[in-house]
């Protein structure tokens, strides 16, 4: 393995930026790893390798003609597959988008490409990120870089076991219910969830619109500070995107890297920790996190949200009821698969048949749950009764942030578990969201920093903060891991096919 | 709650436009059940008099002036179509010959 792959993305940028090594050197090792350790993670859908080693040529090029980039320029990045990519295929982790070529950047793609990151490829996913653990991907699963056997969290696992096994320094996810902070959790990487309309959707395939929000996955909290600077801000062609300037995060990390918590007053929601089914392990790791926070000097009190066991149900008929009617532009018309147009089928029958074999299970299930929940007679029942959840549990969290500066919670209540063990029963595999739902019905910034092991697995700690205060959950997350060393993500083990 | 039942499922799935074999309706209709039993209990909150959250973001209408600009070429909007005949999207046929 090269030395730049054990590299952080600041530390990148910077000697790409002082002339030490190249944009195109550091692709072309972390093209190297990726042809190294990927037949056995399984992280990439797509490996644009030719294309990324031009783009790094050409910011060469533009370093040596005295242009000033920003810190990551030439820095490698992986992309999660829901996000469209004019010169790559984008899938969704989906049959029904196999090959099919976008014909249009995502504005954060557009960012990133002017800031001179370097794309690397696309990551695997749980198609149309429905799923906890990428094993509902129509590509096969992404195994966790800790132990190949289990899963690296979903929906974006393909972008955590990247930063993970040291294929990229930075990746793209998007995190609906906690699509980016809990399988940064499982596989000991910082996942940072912007706040909702922080970052803009233009170019993300549209799982639960209300809901998704896209954001960095990277080894440090710096570097998603970063990241989060490059892809932030508003966007004319998103409408549900905030319209002010984005907080500043990068200022925050350094500061919270000083260690000093002084001043800061940190809830811990009592019905988290309540909450059935966490592991002894993860609760542990989190509470010695939280006795971290305090001797860093933050003062750490007991809040409430009443209303926190309502989170979950709420959320699983919100998102398959806006994936019902999202999903519903995949009829095989006018893109992606079309099956069973012989001559004989009406329109009508070869759509059933299009969306039959071009969806899997997962998919299927929460697109015939949104339409039960969206349907005459159950409509005020369920979907109508979510949303004023929304607004509870939205209030418990602004009564909460008028006591505190930020929330802490465990991320997940388990550790990676192995494949399979929980797709038989999806009442199981919607658990592992349970903490990290109630920021996305909210809307406000959650961040998953790593927090220890349990029974060798990585175990991340979330901080949540109130809309737009993203800044601040930076600084506490920062903080905390100033006091690792080595930093949980620097301890991967190598990964063996 | 009422279990729901095969034909629930089938019909459904029927909205949807999902085709679906036998063997899926009876897993469907399962686990169907057994998730909306496990939800159904957000009725037990939320009075009369608690409005509904729709959103994150209060929204409101973006607007911009109506001039004509360019947009995809016809190229580009045909590239990814599963079936293209004289420069336009070519559709299964509307009517079924039972209709």
């Amino acid at each position: 393995m090269s030395e730049l792959t054990g590299r952080t993305a600041e530390e990148l940028g910077a000697a790409i930026a002082a002339g030490e090594t190249s944009a195109v050197e550091v692709t072309r090792a972390h093209l190297d790893r990726i042809d190294a350790v990927d037949p056995a993670v399984h992280a990439f859908l797509h490996v644009a390798g030719e294309s990324a080693v031009a783009q790094a040529a050409e910011v060469d090029r533009r370093i040596a003609a005295g242009e000033k980039l920003g810190p990551l320029a030439g820095v490698p990045i992986a992309v999660k597959d829901i996000i469209v990519t004019q010169d790559m295929p984008t899938t969704a982790g989906s049959k029904i988008l196999e090959n099919w070529l976008p014909p249009y950047d995502a504005t954060l793609v557009r960012k990133l490409r002017e800031a001179g990151l370097v794309v690397l490829g696309k990551t695997n996913m749980d198609e149309f990120a429905m799923g906890s653990s990428t094993e509902y991907s129509a590509y096969g699963p992404t195994c966790n870089p800790w132990d190949t056997g289990r899963i690296p969290g979903g929906s974006g696992g393909g972008s955590a076991a990247a930063v993970a096994a040291r294929e990229a320094p930075l990746a793209i996810g998007t995190d609906t219910g906690g699509s980016i902070r809990q399988p940064g959790a499982v596989t000991g990487t910082v996942g940072a969830k912007p706040t909702y309309g922080g970052v803009s959707r233009y170019g993300l395939i549209a799982f639960s619109s209300s809901l998704d929000q896209a954001g960095p996955v990277t080894r440090t909290v710096t570097d998603a500070a970063l990241l989060h600077e490059v892809i932030g801000g508003h966007d004319r062609c998103d409408s549900t995107s905030i319209d002010a300037p984005v907080p500043p995060v990068v200022e925050a990390a350094r500061r919270g890297l000083t260690g000093d918590l002084t001043g800061v007053k940190v809830g811990v929601v009592r019905e988290f920790a309540a909450a059935q089914g966490a592991e002894p392990g993860v609760v542990a790791a989190f509470e010695a996190g939280v006795q971290t926070l305090t001797k860093l000097g933050a003062e750490v009190v007991e809040v409430s949200c009443p209303h926190f066991e309502y989170a979950l149900p709420a959320y699983y008929l919100i998102a398959p009821s806006e994936c019902s009617s999202n999903l519903a532009r995949f009829d095989g018309v006018r893109y992606g698969l079309r099956v069973g147009d012989d001559g004989s089928r009406a329109l009508e029958e070869v759509m059933s048949l299009t969306r039959d074999r071009g969806f899997g299970p997962e998919v299927k299930r929460r697109i015939i749950l949104g339409t039960y929940a969206l349907s005459a007679g159950y409509y005020d029942a369920f979907y109508g009764q979510a949303q004023k959840v929304r607004t509870l549990v939205t209030r418990d969290f602004t009564a909460a942030f008028e006591q505190v500066d930020v929330l802490a919670a465990p991320t997940t209540p388990f550790v990676a578990f192995p494949f399979g063990s929980r797709t038989a029963d999806p009442t199981q595999m919607y658990l592992a969201d349970l903490y990290t739902i109630p920021s996305n019905l909210y809307g406000g910034p959650a961040i998953s920093v790593p927090c220890g092991l349990s029974e060798g697995l990585p175990v991340g700690l979330q901080i949540m903060a109130p809309t737009m205060a993203d800044d601040r959950m930076y600084r506490v997350a920062a903080a905390l891991e100033s006091t690792q060393s080595p930093r949980l993500a620097d301890q991967t083990p190598e990964v063996t096919a | 709650m009422a279990a729901i039942s095969r034909e629930e499922v089938a019909h459904l799935a029927h909205l949807a436009r999902l085709a679906v074999t036998e063997d899926e309706l009876d897993t469907f209709a399962g686990q169907l059940d057994q998730i909306v039993s496990s939800v159904a209990r957000i009725g037990e909150v939320a009075a009369d008099d608690i409005p509904p959250t729709s959103h994150a973001v209060p929204l409101t209408n973006v607007m911009r002036a109506d001039e004509p600009r360019p947009g995809l070429s016809r190229e580009a909007a045909l590239a990814g179509a599963p079936a293209v005949e004289n420069d336009r999207f070519r559709v299964p046929q509307i009517l079924s010959e039972e209709t």
